[in-house]
């Protein structure tokens, strides 16, 4: 049986961002499990700029933002294995994952970081009716052909969903000739950056039709047109709006869902709402030395709040290797009304540092004012000029607040306008 | 005149709001909390650009392509016709990331730059 401090599963910018803080608050033993056949995850396909702008100060493409951590992680002398699949974390902490040099490896680790990232709601996810016909496509696997097969999977295409990936995608099949025919959205909203809707939708002249989805696909070997529909406020289709678009290619961008069987199958507790961990500040779950980080945690629209969010995860992880982990009683945060999520959903009342609360608002506000309250008594209030569900916003309680704080009581943020 | 503008700069997607006199002239820019906002303000009104990522075709990589970037932004009407430069390019493997593989793409000026390796 292998052994290590600490065993990360996963190597995109959640696990290398956890693994280099975690080397850098002195643990020697670090392996990364990494299922591709590179470090870098999912910044490996998206080959669009615009990350970094936070982290880093600077515009970056999704490879170079990972190429700085894959160096460091390199330079560092981090352990990891690539092609390998991590398959079970058992209750006392071993790992097991496979790989075709190593066979089945059994890995005992005293902390377990989870970065698996998420993956893409599937076409069965959605009750869609019509063909099984090829051309329909999740946005992820469209961006993944294009942008490192070099392989277009389409020439007319109809984009369902209008998150960042969708919007991203709409750009790059234009620009690489294909004719986005529009977007549809079954929200009254999009979940995606405005920018993005700028950039990549009204640019090109793209149509995006909000409160619509598609009802049927047509063809028999391949995809030859799609019929959307209006929706009502229930977003059920509204008799009498259907309309034909010819397409070959249907592209899902509908959702992105947290990668938790490893965590669901050893027993943590996971929030119905994000699909991820339920953690307290420094990421630790329900399970005593196992933390998570990323996308696997909750999903986030930018990388560079998941590599802070991945250092914390890191720190956290260190310290309970180190035997130094902050000893407490945990309060709970609450999502209340409009504000449809918090992360973390804990806290330690003794924690070492401020915390940062992220979360996520369920419809769009302008001239909003965002509260926090301490069992019904107001302690922070924040105006802001807009705030949307496909932006992750954040609250800072401060760290001598929390000492005045009781266990029994409930920290809870709401929306007010 | 008023126009609004959603700024591409970053990820915040700032509302700017710009006044032009009868002239055409520029008489203020609100709404940007930065000042590349206000210079992508500025731009858009008078002449708008956009940053291009895309990929290149490499002859005997590990990959059919690599993904590059336009050193600085492009003028929005020459868009396609740098894509039609860049389609119609071969690398060859390696390719290291920051190598130039067009120089001065369609006379702009700019650069298209790996922004990852290919061995």
């Amino acid at each position: 049986m292998l052994s290590y401090d600490i065993v990360i599963v996963g190597g995109g910018p959640a696990g290398m961002a956890a693994a280099l803080k975690a080397r850098e608050c002195g643990i020697d033993s670090i392996l990364i499990i990494e299922r591709a056949e590179s470090l870098g995850g999912i910044l490996e396909q998206c080959i669009h700029t615009g990350f970094g702008l936070q982290y880093f100060g600077e515009e970056l493409s999704g490879p170079e933002y990972a190429d700085r951590f894959i160096k460091q992680v390199n330079e560092q002398g981090i352990e990891f294995k690539l092609d390998t699949m991590a398959l079970e974390i058992t209750d006392d902490n071993v790992v097991y994952a496979v790989n075709k040099q190593d066979g089945l490896l059994e890995i005992k680790a005293k902390a377990v970081i989870l970065a698996m990232g998420c993956r893409e709601r599937p076409r069965g996810a959605l009750n869609i009716a019509g063909t099984r016909a090829s051309g329909i496509l999740s946005a992820g696997t469209a961006q993944k052909y294009v942008n490192i097969d070099g392989y277009m999977p389409g020439k007319k295409v109809v984009i369902l969903g209008s998150g960042d990936i969708g919007l991203i995608m709409a750009r790059r099949m234009t620009l690489e000739g294909a004719k986005v025919e529009c977007v549809c959205e079954v929200m009254p909203y999009s979940s995606g950056l405005t920018r993005n809707i700028v950039q990549c939708l009204d640019d090109f002249g793209i149509p995006l039709y909000l409160s619509c989805t598609v009802i049927d696909i047509h063809g028999k070997d391949r995809v030859t047109g799609v019929t959307i529909a209006n929706v009502d406020e229930n977003r059920r289709p509204i008799p009498g709006t259907e309309r034909y678009i010819e397409c070959d290619t249907l592209l899902l961008s509908v959702g992105l869902i947290p990668e938790n069987e490893l965590t669901r199958a050893v027993g943590i507790e996971l929030d119905p709402v994000t699909s991820g961990a339920i953690v307290d500040e420094m990421r630790e779950t329900s399970k005593e030395g196992v933390f998570a980080c990323g996308n696997v945690l909750h999903v986030h629209d930018l990388v560079d709040f998941v590599t802070l969010e991945s250092q914390t995860a890191g720190e956290g992880a260190a310290a309970y290797v180190q035997g130094k982990k902050t000893k407490g009683d945990r309060i709970a945060t609450k999502g209340v009304g409009a504000v449809r999520y918090i992360v973390p959903q804990k806290i330690n009342l003794n924690a070492n540092d401020d915390v940062k609360l992220f979360f996520r608002v369920g419809s769009a506000f302008k001239n909003a004012t965002v509260k926090v309250k301490y069992n019904g008594e107001e302690i922070i209030s924040r105006k802001r000029p807009r705030l949307a569900p496909g932006e992750m916003e954040n609250v800072i309680i401060k760290k001598d607040m929390l000492s005045s704080f009781s266990k029994d009581g409930v920290i809870e943020i709401s929306v007010e306008v | 005149m008023t126009k609004n503008i959603t700024c591409v700069t970053c990820p915040m997607g700032c509302s700017i709001t710009v006044e032009l006199n009868d002239g055409g002239e520029i008489t203020s820019i609100t709404g940007n909390t930065c000042k590349r906002g206000e210079a992508y303000a500025k731009n858009e009104i008078t002449h708008p650009q956009r940053s291009l990522a895309t990929t290149v075709r490499v002859e005997g990589g590990e990959h059919a392509v690599v993904p590059c970037k336009s050193s600085s932004p492009l003028p929005k009407e020459k868009i396609f016709d740098c894509m039609k430069e860049i389609n119609a390019a071969r690398v060859n493997a390696p390719v290291e990331l920051g190598d130039v593989l067009i120089k001065n793409v369609c006379e702009t000026g700019v650069d298209i730059v790996a922004t990852n390796h290919c061995y």
